[in-house]
């Protein structure tokens, strides 16, 4: 019974599409019409500049190391959580003695929002009297100045990301991990495959449906986690540690220029449809089972 | 096995337990810190007097009480909407056949790129015109439908054998009656795995609650503990410890009881 138009299928949709516009799609098209506007304040009448404020952004030295700086977050971030993901999940799955409390110790962070925990890991980077730079000493080591050197304060930020992401991506590996037949690895072991063997021709091949979706969620998160900076850097120093979404918030609340704002998420949504356009081709290749 | 295989596995074991360790110590942290007294912070003496004052300083010091409201009103309309507006539309998706629903799907699904935190330049222009800043339901308009929700929902719907529906017709259910008494509860799993994940999702969330509150009236635990914690306040490491025990003392009991059950939501809201 196929309906041409189906009333009660549309009511039953109505609230969800109402507030998907209202706060999803409407938002993006007026991005889009303010990233072509621009006043000098909210309450000021806008006027139509066409791409200048485009050409702005060409010529903004922020807006270029807030690029650089995503890009070297992800390339920190997404590898490694994904590698300690599959470690994690290998070992939690296998004969570990307490094995339970070792996948409480990893998935902890997920549930542990991002702001809270910043605090902590704000006492173990401070100079000196932190926790890293204890241990560094005990052993007879300077440590650096993790968050005010600007050479380093990015890697402290991707080390503390893939401390809170790992454990979540454990999951889903651990969940693709309980799928995978037994006999498989009875059958490999028969024919005297070492354990590195049968991770690189059985358990990562198979595994791979599930990097793919951790893959792009990973990736996301790269352009969307930014919490831990307003505690540890904001941003600093010189913008070391600035990421797009920071800078995004920064330019609208701090300071104060909604249009420009909006250039500058127009930027963000052309890479949010990059890595959805990766996903779909990825996707459609289904790597899947040989 | 090899005595060099299980040099490796030896290896590996402690390499885990090791990592394990890593992972938890933050944690382990904010306890030590926040029940001995502030000397002790940096200094792990195992004779170290164990002490409540730096909760007590800390329940003084930010109103915690307001905060911990604030986040538990957001997160319960937020959750109790979710439910509601996705059950409807999961219901639609996957039981209604009609011309567009494909393009429904894909509007809805667009969401999940497009997330609510990429667009608060926009969505506080929204708030602010609707005079919603500051309020609890402002902190939840943007996320009180979630594609992501209808998405696991219209999954599981999908699995519902026809003979039930047809043959709860023939008992006389229908329409909303139907996806009450028939689809909701078959669902049950599905609905408790979303809650959970909603619910640490909304508990922890930052950056829109900052954008859209500005006074005790509203902020949530996590916007007051970046307050609270910021260097500027000159709150010891001691106070900020035991602050992050309480913003977090809520959502970890729940989590270390109900710790099957959460890994498993998050797994199965995975998986589908």
């Amino acid at each position: 019974m196929h309906k041409r138009f189906n009333l009660k299928a549309w009511l039953l949709l109505l609230p969800a599409l109402l507030l998907l516009f209202a706060f999803t799609h409407w938002p993006t098209m007026r991005t889009f019409w303010r990233s072509a506007n621009w006043a000098k304040t909210d309450v000021a009448e806008p006027k139509f500049v066409g791409t200048e404020n485009f050409a702005l952004l060409l010529d903004d030295p922020v807006f270029w190391k807030v690029l650089e700086n995503n890009f070297w977050y992800a390339i920190g971030t997404v590898p490694t959580s994904i590698a300690l993901a599959i470690l994690m999940a290998i070992w939690v799955n296998g004969k570990i003695r307490c094995a339970g409390l070792l996948r409480l110790a990893f998935f902890t962070p997920t549930i542990l929002p991002m702001i809270t925990v910043a605090n902590i890991w704000l006492f173990f980077y401070s100079p000196d009297i932190g926790l890293f730079d204890q241990l560094l000493r005990s052993i007879g080591i300077d440590g650096p100045n993790w968050l005010g050197d600007p050479d380093m304060a990015l890697s402290s930020l991707i080390i503390m990301t893939i401390w809170k992401e790992a454990g979540f991506f454990m999951i889903f590996y651990l969940a693709a991990l309980q799928t995978l037949s037994p006999e498989l690895y009875q059958a490999a072991r028969l024919e005297g495959a070492g354990p590195w063997r049968i991770f690189r021709r059985i358990t990562f091949p198979l595994l791979m449906p599930t990097t793919l979706f951790v893959l792009i969620n990973a990736l996301l998160n790269a352009f969307k986690l930014v919490d831990h900076i307003f505690i540890l850097t904001k941003g600093g120093p010189n913008n070391a540690t600035n990421l797009l979404l920071y800078y995004i918030y920064e330019t609208a609340f701090s300071f104060l220029d909604s249009y420009y704002a909006a250039t500058l998420t127009v930027v963000m949504l052309v890479i949010l449809a990059l890595i959805a356009f990766v996903q779909m081709v990825l996707f459609d290749r289904k790597i899947h089972y040989k | 096995m090899t005595f060099m295989n299980i040099r490796l596995q030896s290896l590996s074991t402690i390499s885990a337990y090791l990592l394990g360790f890593v992972w938890i110590m933050p944690l382990i942290y904010a306890f030590w810190a926040a029940f001995h007294p502030p000397e002790y912070a940096t200094n792990f003496s195992l004779t170290a007097p164990l002490t409540l004052v730096n909760f007590k300083s800390a329940w003084n010091q930010a109103p915690f009480f307001s905060y911990m409201l604030n986040t538990i009103i957001i997160t319960t309309i937020i959750l109790v909407s979710q439910l509601f507006v996705c059950t409807l539309a999961g219901y639609a998706l996957a039981r209604e056949k009609f011309t567009g629903r494909g393009l429904a799907l894909g509007l809805i699904l667009m969401q999940l790129m497009v997330m609510p935190e990429i667009l608060i330049v926009e969505n506080y222009q929204t708030l602010s015109s609707l005079q919603l800043v500051d309020t609890h339901i402002g902190v939840g308009l943007p996320y009180l439908a979630s594609a992501f929700g209808i998405f696991l929902l219209r999954q599981t719907f999908k699995t519902v054998p026809q003979e039930l529906e047809d043959a709860a017709r023939v008992e006389g259910l229908s329409g909303i009656k139907m996806i009450i008494r028939v689809f909701v509860p078959l669902a049950f799993p599905t609905y408790l795995a979303y809650s959970l994940v909603s619910i640490s999702y909304h508990w922890n969330n930052f950056l829109w609650p900052l954008v859209v509150t500005n006074t005790e009236a509203s902020r949530p635990l996590t916007v007051g503990m970046a307050i609270f914690g910021a260097p500027e306040s000159g709150v010891d490491w001691s106070v900020i410890s035991a602050g992050t025990l309480i913003a977090i003392g809520p959502l970890l009991a729940i989590f270390l009881v109900f710790q099957r059950q959460f890994i498993q939501s998050f797994m199965q809201a995975g998986i589908k």
